[in-house]
């Protein structure tokens, strides 16, 4: 219970020989849920993007549920679910294909069935048959949760997702990433809404210039002390 | 999932997206006659020329509709990250090399379905399906193997169509030299030709295994 | 000649991997194979000139093959360098493999041309037409293509880890590629023997001599100019780095 499933340590990134994450340490346990928050362009999806394996850091390690993401990121992508800015989904294929395609990918076992209950559980059972490019951007990001969760990750990460979700989306999220951790799971999310990550999460954290500039158990915070900590990093 | 699964499964999406958006393959067929006619117009076939042109003349009308093929995998990947969804899963980057090149080799097999009947019309050349098939299959293989790995390549410039031709032309005329002699002798047999569907094979081995290996190399940020 | 013999503050400050590496300047090496191909290109040429026999056949003009031998020679040698480089770098991700790949690529450039322009013109003063389809010829034009999209593929992609895994690539590709081009082309010339671009027959001692001595002062002669445009990936590296620093 003390390991943490997801370590990162001294990660650094730059895109071609602009510097975008300068060294990052960050941990988060099982059961628990980072919020980290920054301006546009501080380097947040840059690291999630990291972390789902999909781009290579120019120097630092991860540790996801103990694997090394440089040697085995093929298992370490199993224990992952990312929600990205895109819905990572195929505009021409059901709700119900997509949900299928990725659950073949993923060797989900039952597939048919917990995407049938996937799509329940995120209100989209209605409108399975129905192709991606029919659905309103709050109904694709609410499959692409789907997508997320349909191997059972361990870790969640995910990059704005309360953006294009409406009230009730934005309920469901919260009761997905609830579920999460009481599972044990846990998230890395990241968001420009300093109240709901106050909410959510154990840990928030600030990215600022390519570095953490603030990190911070979130029980017994105030959103007044932080609010300003954080104007000052959106500067 | 084993490996051929996960190529099978990419594949048969890939399929299936390009069906439900009809946009390339009619306009494809409809190249490869068109292709055709203009190459009627522009060499005088003769009777007694027409064995030395008539190869020629439809292996450079299978070249551009490999092309056009490999292009569309470009056109589809012109929006950044679009590979990002397969990267993501954890299916091996030979598996998706692999459902890419038969996705082209489905989409080029097409055309070259419609433009083999019409060439034989049009050139009156006697359609020897069975043993023009093996070459038609081999060199179109050598073709997009090498096509597919760079039009990923070439899909992250700026100017990926000029680009994709300059570095596959170079690099695939073994393929056509060899095609286009060994449709010729099927016409024409001559004494003492050399083994060209044996270096077309020689070829398509080869740098089918290397395109599939150092796939990953180039698709991976 | 390009020799880097200094560091700048900010650049030892930078908090980047290549800070803690010596990136290796050669200077002593540099200046021994300068002077070297020097004196080498001198005897070469004089030798040339004035020792070897006059071709019975060709006449005088023939001694372009003592040019275009070895720019041939090098053109191959350059991509073969390229390509190895690549390997290094798809192993290592060091970019000083990369920055190799990069001079050898322009370095083999230019000789692959001169030797298509020597060849050509050679191919004149024998036949009387600018060009023929012969193998050797023909696989150098194909060569000089290859050459000439690896440059444009690395200079449309930057100088990004993607560039040089891409150019990588490539020239693994086109290395063993060219072999098989050779061999096609020669196939398909023995069914239309045409005009052959060479020296026939067995060489007197006199020109294989020449001939040695020329490879090796133009293999120095590349060996000293890579050193020198190596130094020069590296500086154009490090100013971009610089630059989007200072941004």
């Amino acid at each position: 219970m003390n390991h943490p499933y997801l370590e990162v340590t001294g990660l650094k990134k730059s895109y071609g020989f602009k510097p975008i994450l300068r060294g990052i340490d960050l941990s988060v346990e099982p059961g628990q849920c980072m919020a980290l928050l920054g301006a546009n362009g501080a380097g947040k999806t840059t690291l999630l993007r990291i972390l789902a394996a999909l781009t290579s850091p120019g120097a630092g390690t991860v540790r996801i549920g103990g694997l090394d993401l440089a040697r085995d990121a093929h298992q370490a992508r199993r224990l992952v679910g990312f929600v990205a800015h895109q819905p990572y989904l195929y505009d021409e294929l059901t709700a119900l294909e997509n949900l299928l395609f990725f659950g073949r990918l993923y060797s989900v076992r039952r597939c048919k069935e917990r995407a049938g209950v996937l799509l329940e559980r995120v209100g989209l059972a209605k409108r399975a048959g129905e192709r991606t490019s029919a659905l309103s951007r709050g109904q694709a990001q609410r499959l692409a949760l789907a997508r997320a969760l349909l191997h059972e990750p361990r870790l969640l990460l995910l990059d704005e997702p309360d953006t294009g979700l409406d009230e009730e989306g934005i309920a469901l999220l919260e009761t997905l990433l609830q579920e999460h951790r009481q599972a044990g799971g846990a998230i890395l999310l990241t968001t420009h809404h300093l109240e709901r990550a106050l909410l959510w999460s154990e840990r928030i954290g600030l990215l600022s210039g390519g570095r953490l500039t603030y990190q911070s158990e979130t029980g017994g915070l105030e959103a007044g002390s932080v609010r300003e900590v954080y104007q000052e990093a959106l500067r | 999932m084993t490996f051929l699964e996960q190529v099978l499964a990419i594949l048969w999406k890939d399929i299936r997206c390009e069906l439900r958006s009809k946009q390339t393959w009619m306009g494809m067929g409809l190249f490869a006659l068109l292709v055709l006619v203009i190459f009627n117009f522009a060499f005088d076939l003769r009777v007694d020329n027409k064995a030395a042109i008539a190869p020629g003349a439809l292996w450079v009308a299978f070249v551009f509709a490999s092309l056009l093929g490999l292009g569309r995998t470009i056109a589809a990947e012109r929006e950044k990250g679009l590979m990002d969804r397969l990267l993501l899963c954890p299916v091996d980057r030979k598996a998706i090399y692999l459902a890419k090149l038969l996705g082209n080799l489905l989409f080029i097999g097409v055309v070259e379905l419609v433009a083999l009947p019409v060439f034989a019309a049009l050139f009156n050349v006697p359609l020897f399906a069975g043993s023009l098939l093996p070459i038609v299959l081999l060199g179109t293989l050598g073709i997009a193997s090498v096509g597919t790995l760079f039009s990923a390549i070439a899909s992250a410039t700026q100017a990926r169509e000029l680009l994709l031709p300059l570095l596959i032309f170079p690099l695939i005329v073994p393929v056509v030299i060899g095609a286009v002699r060994a449709t010729g002798a099927l016409m024409v047999p001559a004494a003492n030709e050399p083994p060209w569907l044996g270096l077309i094979t020689a070829f398509d081995v080869i740098f089918l295994s290397i395109s599939m290996l150092t796939f990953e190399f180039v698709v991976e940020e | 000649m390009a020799l880097a013999k200094h560091e700048t503050g900010i650049e030892q400050r930078d908090a980047g991997h290549t800070s803690k590496r010596k990136d290796a300047h050669f200077p002593y090496i540099s200046l021994l194979l300068g002077v070297l191909s020097f004196t080498g290109m001198l005897v070469s040429i004089c030798m040339i000139f004035l020792y070897a026999p006059m071709d019975a056949v060709q006449g005088e003009p023939q001694r372009i093959f003592y040019f275009h031998v070895p720019m041939a020679w090098l053109g191959m040698l350059g991509f073969g360098v390229v390509a190895a480089a690549g390997i290094g770098y798809l192993i290592t991700k060091d970019e000083r493999w990369d920055w190799a790949a990069r001079a050898s690529a322009e370095l083999g450039a230019i000789f692959i041309t001169l030797a298509l322009v020597t060849g050509s013109i050679w191919g004149e003063t024998i036949w009387g037409t600018w060009w023929t389809w012969d193998a050797r010829l023909t696989t150098t034009l194909i060569l000089w293509f290859i050459y000439i999209s690896y440059l444009m593929l690395r200079s449309y992609l930057g100088r990004t880890p993607s560039s040089a895994r891409a150019g990588a690539v490539l020239a693994i590709i086109g290395i063993i590629d060219v072999p098989i081009i050779y061999e096609s082309v020669n196939w398909w010339r023995t069914l239309h023997p045409a005009q052959q671009v060479g020296v026939a027959g067995a060489l007197p001692p006199s020109v294989v001599l020449t001939l040695m001595i020329s490879l090796a002062s133009f293999t120095l002669f590349y060996t000293f100019l890579m050193i020198q445009l190596y130094q020069l990936q590296r500086l154009q590296t490090l100013a971009q780095r610089l630059r989007a620093h200072l941004m």
